[in-house]
């Protein structure tokens, strides 16, 4: 188990559990009682820690090294009966994006999303989860197969960002996802995005048009990164704190400023504690927003969608034009 | 005994009769650094008759070259950003917005105006780099969106003059959502058969390249221009190697297919012309 900085204190009291059970063995005292109330306290401590997670904090918490992954996530959704499709049909296979259909309880669902690896080597053949060009193809060649033949989009997301490599430039990153968001806005079968991990700018977005865009609890969505962020803005790597701040980046801000739909409740301590009643909690929401969604006539689905996005901005309205200085 | 004597003194006008010469007569190419009257150079469309470089303009200076007497009704002019995070950097995003406005004289990123092209209607969204560098707030974002509806409404081919660093990071995910709007958008212009045309100037990044800019039926380029989605700089730090030469120029982009062809401005007026007659007739 990994734990994060302001996980300490947790870190801490499970060690004294530990050591507290070595040294029962040990003298064959029976400290039974000790541990149980240790293992209160971890809860509490737990719940205490968590129920007042700054900004910054859930930047780190999405970034867990112990967090489940996106493949993990369909594997245990669909029962096993994922069945991965790849490639662009153009250039190549992009492994930072994976997709394929899967069967949930019957029904059959596209599922798309960002993959990132758990070991080094594994990182590397993902490259971190930042897709290229025909990363954001295939997923679009997945999603317009989906439309023809009726099924629902699922797309889970978790990117620091796509791409931005000579490569990526040379095969038209923008193009790239500027056509998904284009294609994605009218897709005429319901979609449902689902962030979590990190939502990082057109990156994220390149996958994330959807009838309804839910946020897990620990996960960020912006514009930018906070560490880019605070480079650009103060010039330096130190402001990441007060950069996750100021860019509103949690699940619950950006709900408040009606960017996203809804948000995903996480076990206590975050999804990598207990990743089962995470993936069960994801699978519930999925089945219950395409129950909804499928009850929509399609033309009405697809205008709800647009509509929702264009709905999106906040400015104000004046009476002149500024004089010049 | 020095070595060196000096014969004639130093400069020996006084201040007061010093000869200024007026601010703006001349304009030196900061590319080849010819120097012509500032006068012939604006005849020129800001390019330099030497070596074709094209200077950064703004949207007025585009409205009156593109279109017929320089002509144009505009619309939404009194839009303003709201500050939706109440952000605060090394400055508040609240004071920027009021120091912009009055540094620029503009409202915003974007101007929306409709005129006629060689008698052709068309309706040009430009943008305005002097403006918070000519990034993508919600006003750019809503600017466009109404723009389209009027298009749609008055059945008028749409154009976008891109001129961007990319997302404005002040109104952090507002500005996101707002490749997701324009895009979204765009649709519906498709759906109502009417052309849109964007033409991308120097520079054109970020979420602007990765919405709006390159959605076009027809993507124009500016000979030169810089037109890419990650920065130069931050593609150099991912490669970690010096980057080739004429990387993400416009022709750069052209080569590589996301262009359909690269305009010089002074043709540019009749080369739209042309096109919006292709689409019409």
């Amino acid at each position: 188990m990994t734990f994060l900085d302001f996980e300490k204190p947790i870190a801490e009291l499970l060690e004294q559990i530990e050591k507290a059970k070595q040294i029962a063995e040990k003298s064959k005292i029976d400290i039974s009682a000790t541990i149980r109330e240790l293992h209160q306290k971890v809860q509490d401590t737990r719940k205490d820690i968590y129920s007042k997670l700054t900004p910054w904090q859930r930047v780190q918490l999405s970034r867990h090294p112990d967090r489940p992954y996106t493949l993990s996530y369909i594997h245990s959704i669909t029962d096993g009966t994922f069945l991965e499709m790849f490639g662009d049909r153009t250039v190549k296979d992009d492994k930072a994006i994976v997709g394929g259909f899967g069967s949930v309880d019957g029904k059959t669902v596209m599922f798309i999303g960002q993959q990132k690896g758990n070991t080094t080597k594994q990182r590397q053949y993902r490259n971190f989860g930042m897709a290229n060009p025909e990363g954001y193809r295939k997923a679009l060649r997945l999603m317009k197969m989906a439309e023809k033949f009726g099924k629902p989009v699922v797309t889970l997301i978790d990117t620091p960002g796509a791409y931005p490599g000579l490569e990526a430039e040379e095969r038209g990153q923008g193009e790239a996802i500027a056509r998904n968001l284009f294609e994605m806005a009218k897709l005429r079968v319901p979609v449902i995005c689902i962030i979590i991990g990190e939502g990082a700018s057109g990156g994220a977005l390149g996958i994330g048009i959807g009838d309804r865009v839910l946020m897990l609890e620990n996960t960020w969505y912006s514009v930018i990164s906070p560490e880019s962020c605070s480079s650009i803005l103060w010039r330096s790597w130190d402001y990441k704190e007060r950069a996750a701040e100021v860019l509103k980046l949690t699940a619950d801000d950006m709900l408040a400023n009606k960017l996203i739909d809804g948000i995903i409740k996480e076990p206590i301590g975050g999804a990598q504690t207990e990743p089962e009643e995470m993936y069960k909690t994801v699978k519930e929401e999925i089945q219950k927003y395409l129950s909804q969604l499928f009850a929509l006539d399609t033309d009405e689905l697809v205008r709800q969608r647009i509509e929702k996005f264009c709905a999106m901005g906040a400015y104000a309205e004046i009476d002149s034009v500024p004089a010049v200085d | 005994m020095s070595w060196f004597q000096r014969i004639k003194g130093g400069i020996t006008t006084s201040t007061k009769e010093k000869k200024e010469t007026p601010e703006g007569l001349w304009h030196k190419c900061p590319s080849c650094k010819n120097i012509v009257l500032a006068k012939d150079h604006a005849v020129n469309c800001y390019v330099c008759e030497k070596c074709n470089y094209h200077d950064r303009i703004g949207s007025e200076d585009y409205y009156s070259i593109i279109f017929d007497e320089g002509k144009y009704l505009e619309l939404f002019p009194n839009l303003i950003s709201g500050d939706p995070l109440n952000f605060v950097d090394t400055k508040k995003y609240a004071d920027r917005i009021v120091e912009s406005r009055k540094k620029s004289g503009l409202n915003d990123a974007i101007r929306s105006a409709h005129g006629e092209v060689l008698g052709e209607d068309l309706v040009i969204c430009c943008m305005d780099f002097t403006y918070i560098g000519g990034s993508m707030g919600s006003v750019v974002g809503e600017k466009i969106a109404k723009s389209i509806d009027y298009c749609i409404e008055k059945k008028v081919p749409f154009m976008i003059i891109s001129k961007s660093g990319g997302a404005r990071m002040m109104e952090a995910a507002f500005s996101l959502m707002q490749m997701a709007k324009t895009s979204a958008k765009l649709t519906l212009l498709a759906d109502a058969k009417l052309p849109f045309i964007s033409l991308l100037t120097d520079p054109t990044t970020g979420g602007v390249t990765a919405s709006y800019a390159m959605l076009g039926d027809l993507n124009i380029g500016e000979p030169g221009a810089l037109i890419g989605f990650a920065g130069p700089r931050v593609v150099k730090e991912t490669i970690g190697k010096d980057l080739p030469k004429g990387f993400q120029t416009a022709e750069f982009v052209l080569e590589h297919g996301f262009l359909d062809f690269i305009v010089n401005r002074r043709e540019l007026k009749v080369k739209l012309a042309q096109v919006l007659g292709f689409f019409r007739n």
